[in-house]
């Protein structure tokens, strides 16, 4: 496509008239411009055009005939591939696939309904393309540009009009019904954007959202469990230097009540463990009751920064990394931000264990989980 | 007359009787379109829209936007019996149970992509060469408007599938809301119907995508068109072409060929990539649950330097009594685009008061001749290149070793660095590019070839400029800053906007200060002068030399090439 840029400017060769191109209205057509008094915007005199040079079609009457078969011989393998798309549509098995060099694994369907289709569109492209570059006339035409202001008097016209209009409408004069005009106006989009309020509609017992982002379904005495086998998990199930996505007990119930996935996005968590000696400070606790059950931590596994689930662990470190935008918590000192966007350390789940010996929680995270918002500190 | 010709005439004849359209027909059929390669990316822009608009009306066939969960039994054996929503098992279906189903998916997707591609390298080709200038700043601004709407219809469109990546990307959105001052908390509510993920939004972003924002689409590109076909298309400077002209091929039959042609080659160039290539493969990624996602996930290209913007931010949060803002989000998701896109629109205007420039402009700059303005392209290029490249900061620190504090650390510095470097280097190529333009009209170009005068004196031959490149340099327009007035008029009273004036002048002489001037007529009439001074002086040696320069390529007279013979040795 790159050799479209021909420019044989050939307007004053004058042998462009027989093409039909002189119809337009006057003044914007410049069958034989001259050059010569045309001037650059910097002042000086525009170069004159090129001679045409005729193309090999032009002048070679077997070359003429050679492109017209080039040509149609695309716009038939056009149809034919056409048909092949119908035979392939029907004849190939949805569910194969084929092993391609270069290319991995693919549909047959899809690989021969896509070459067959778009190599058919492809080829009348190309085909009306080389048509036009062969065999349409190649002489480059000069328009003359017509000025985009309006005339003077169109304008002063258009200006009468307008400002009769103006006055015969009294807006100027009659300012009672301007003022309230515009002030009913100014009200207009008040019901369009009063009806939005709905987007959320408010649970019966009404909380705020910033009070409803605070909040995630961990309770008091709530067991912790594996995601996806939902196992309760003792103490000695866990080693030093492990990692386990969490979730509390109540999540399935949760889910299939509520049909959505919200309370899974606020509760998800991780438990790992350390040696006790290498936690450094830990959110909250008092010695006798500190908030890990052992070395036993329980992190929220949803990013401070934006949200995103982590759990890409360095245990020899205890560095949490975020796979999104890369923020990470000290895990081993109260899950502060060492590097990264986040500016919140990821909270943390006080945690013991109830009498048969299973890992719950103490209560709901102390700081709220996720994203910042406006209203956290509040 | 062929009897085709004869019934197109008819049915012209039946409608004009109806509509009067013979003298719409008689001023649009042989408008003239100026031809360069780069006119053609816009097209590209156009096409793919229109096949974005197909492919995606024939998706909506079977696509059902709605986040409840199901568990899946279909064609994809791995993933039956999972639990997952309808739009993520609607999405897998179009993929493996409707036959063609995805092919129009992989076309729309990779449709997305060039659509994307075209609008970012059109804007730069009419960036570089001038062509927002007046009269075309309102269709300048319509171009930034398109292209800030399709990347949010690109985003809406990827996250409609519900899969891990496109989940991932929609929690990050969520995150961005709530990041606003003061309304962020409720803005997230209501757009989400409550909490994160919720049921209602994808539902809702289906209706932007496939309603919305294509309805402004279309009524912004028809403008757009509409005024491109008024104003009459921009030219490049060269041999016949003028600010008053407009040189090309008539829209009938030459240009409806080829755009029409290129239209079939764009859709099936797609077409065929979408059948050789997958793309977004969301089986691969699984259904979206908040909890999992993968490492090392990556947005589609244009949203890339978003997130490379979000990985850079340090972590500054304010809190202020009860309230906190998120600059760490903020900033860069709303504050930064916010500015980007609103300096993007208003360039025109910005660069027409440093000009004080109130002619229209028909022919373009070449970029070089504007050093201040290509520049500034290329710094804008180079800031967006760095935050693309921080959006890939972990794809660079696993496939080089690097470490990713260290290359973040860096990228915070660059990406105030290189910019300005970047300036600074284009305009001294700019201006080096200018001289020699200069020099190449005052002395022609060295032919290489070295003479020696019977009196032993050496001089290198140089041949005159090709009328062609001769007329594209000679195009150049030298500006003159604004001269900066006194603070006071004639009549010894203050100016009144004193400062704005003088401010507008500094910017003026900033903008346009650095030229290399064209040489004056004069100039160029006594180094003609010179050369056929030189001529005359060694003319029977030249004309010797350029004998047997002739004969020293006898394939120049093989017939094979016959046609080509007579114009290859103008000079």
């Amino acid at each position: 496509m790159s050799d479209l840029t021909t420019t044989n400017t050939g307007a004053a060769d004058g042998d462009h008239g027989h093409h039909g191109h002189d119809g337009a209205t006057a003044g914007e057509h410049a069958e034989h411009a001259e050059h010569t008094e045309l001037v650059l915007p910097n002042g000086r005199p525009a170069p004159a055009p090129l001679p045409h040079e005729p193309r090999r079609a032009d002048i070679d009457p077997t070359a003429a005939k050679r492109a017209e078969r080039q040509v149609s011989i695309m716009f038939t393998l056009a149809i034919l591939l056409f048909l092949l798309f119908v035979v392939a549509y029907a004849a190939v098995d949805k569910t194969t696939v084929i092993a391609l060099p270069a290319i991995g694994t693919m549909s047959a369907s899809n690989l021969t309904l896509g070459v067959t289709f778009g190599l058919a569109i492809f080829l009348i492209g190309a085909g009306a393309i080389h048509w036009a570059k062969k065999l349409m006339p190649d002489v480059e035409v000069v328009q003359l540009r017509h000025d985009l202001v309006s005339e003077p008097q169109d304008r002063a016209e258009a200006l009468e009009i307008f400002d009769a209009g103006a006055v015969d409408s009294g807006f100027g004069q009659r300012r009672i019904i301007r003022r309230t005009l515009i002030a009913a106006m100014a009200l207009f989009p008040i019901p369009l954007v009063v009806i939005l309020r709905d987007l959320w509609v408010t649970p019966p017992d009404s909380p705020t959202p910033s009070a409803l982002l605070k909040e995630t379904i961990w309770t008091k005495g709530e067991r912790i469990v594996t995601d996806g086998s939902y196992q309760p998990i003792r103490p000695e199930d866990i080693p030093v230097g492990g990692l386990v996505n969490v979730v509390p007990a109540s999540l399935l119930e949760v889910e299939e009540t509520e049909g959505n996935l919200n309370a899974r996005a606020k509760a998800s968590s991780i438990i790992v463990r350390m040696r006790p000696e290498e936690i450094r400070s830990q959110q909250g606790g008092t010695p006798e009751e500190p908030w890990d059950y052992q070395g036993i931590l329980v992190f929220s596994k949803i990013c401070t920064h934006v949200g995103c689930p982590i759990s890409l662990y360095q245990k020899r470190t205890h560095q949490l990394l975020c796979p999104c935008h890369q923020s990470t918590f000290d895990l081993a000192d109260s899950a502060k931000v060492v590097f990264g966007p986040a500016a919140r350390p990821m909270p943390q789940l006080a945690v013991t264990v109830d009498s048969e010996g299973y890992l719950v929680a103490r209560g709901d995270f102390q700081s709220h989980i996720g994203p910042s918002f406006w209203e956290q500190g509040s | 007359m062929s009897t085709v010709v004869k019934a197109g005439g008819t049915v012209v004849d039946y409608v004009d009787q109806r509509l009067g359209i013979a003298q719409f027909m008689k001023r649009s059929l042989n408008k003239v379109f100026p031809d360069h390669w780069s006119f053609m990316l816009g097209e590209i822009a156009l096409y793919s829209f229109i096949v974005l608009l197909l492919s995606g009306t024939y998706l909506t066939l079977w696509f059902k936007p709605s986040m409840t969960e199901i568990i899946y039994d279909g064609s994809y054996l791995p993933l039956n019996g999972i639990k997952m929503s309808e739009s993520f098992a609607s999405t897998l279906n179009i993929s493996f149970d409707v036959r063609g189903g995805l092919l129009m998916r992989q076309i729309h997707h990779w449709a997305a992509l060039f659509f994307m591609v075209a609008i970012t390298v059109h804007l730069l080709r009419v960036f570089f060469t001038g062509a927002f200038r007046k009269p075309r700043e309102f269709n300048w601004a319509i171009g930034a408007g398109l292209l800030t709407l399709g990347i949010l219809e690109g985003f809406a469109g990827y996250s409609l599938p519900d899969d891990l990546l496109s989940g991932t990307g929609l929690r990050i959105a969520q995150g961005i809301v709530l990041s606003i001052p003061i309304v962020g908390t409720w803005a997230q509510f209501l757009l989400f119907g409550g909490e994160f993920p919720g049921v209602d939004f994808i539902p809702r972003l289906y209706t932007v995508h496939v309603l919305l924002i294509p309805g402004i689409f279309l009524a912004l590109i028809s403008a757009h068109l509409m005024m491109v076909w008024h104003q009459k298309h921009t030219q490049y400077p060269g041999p016949g072409r003028t600010e008053k002209n407009v040189v090309g091929f008539p829209l009938l039959p030459v240009y409806m060929a080829k755009a029409g042609g290129f239209f079939f080659i764009v859709f099936g160039v797609t077409t065929l990539l979408a059948g050789l290539v997958t793309i977004n493969p969301i089986w691969a990624f699984g259904p979206y649950t908040p909890d999992q996602i993968s490492a090392g996930s990556q947005p589609d290209w244009y949203m890339g330097w978003l997130d490379g913007a979000v990985r850079l931010t340090p972590n500054w949060e304010w809190n202020i009594g009860a309230y906190s803002i998120s600059w760490n989000v903020f900033l860069p998701t709303v504050v930064l685009p916010g500015i980007i896109f609103t300096l993007l629109g208003v360039y025109p205007w910005i660069e027409k008061w440093a000009t004080g420039d109130n002619r229209e402009h028909n022919l373009l700059d070449r970029p070089r001749n504007a050093p201040t303005r290509t520049a500034i392209g290329v710094m804008a290029i180079s800031f967006y290149g760095m935050l693309w490249i921080s959006g890939g900061n972990d794809i660079l620190a696993t496939t080089f070793g690097l470490s990713i504090n260290t290359i973040t650390y860096t990228l915070r510095v660059a990406i105030f660095i290189v910019p300005a470097l970047a300036f600074m280097i284009t305009k001294r190529i700019c201006l080096s590019l200018q001289r020699r333009d200069r020099e190449k009209l005052l002395h022609g170009i060295e032919s290489g070839n070295i003479l020696r005068t019977p009196e032993g004196e050496f001089i290198e031959i140089h041949t005159p400029l090709p009328a062609k490149d001769r007329a594209k340099i000679l195009a150049k327009v030298d500006h003159v800053p604004i001269a900066i007035e006194s603070g006071v008029d004639e009549n010894g009273v203050a100016r009144p906007l004193r400062s704005i004036k003088g401010a507008q002048a500094r910017f003026s002489r900033w903008y346009y200060g650095d030229n290399v001037a064209l040489p004056s007529p004069e100039e160029l009439a006594a180094a003609e002068a010179h050369a056929a001074h030189e001529l005359h002086d060694h003319g029977s040696v030249l004309e010797d030399f350029k004998n047997l320069e002739m004969t020293s390529e006898p394939v120049l007279h093989s017939p094979a090439i016959g046609g080509h013979q007579s114009n290859s040795h103008q000079h």
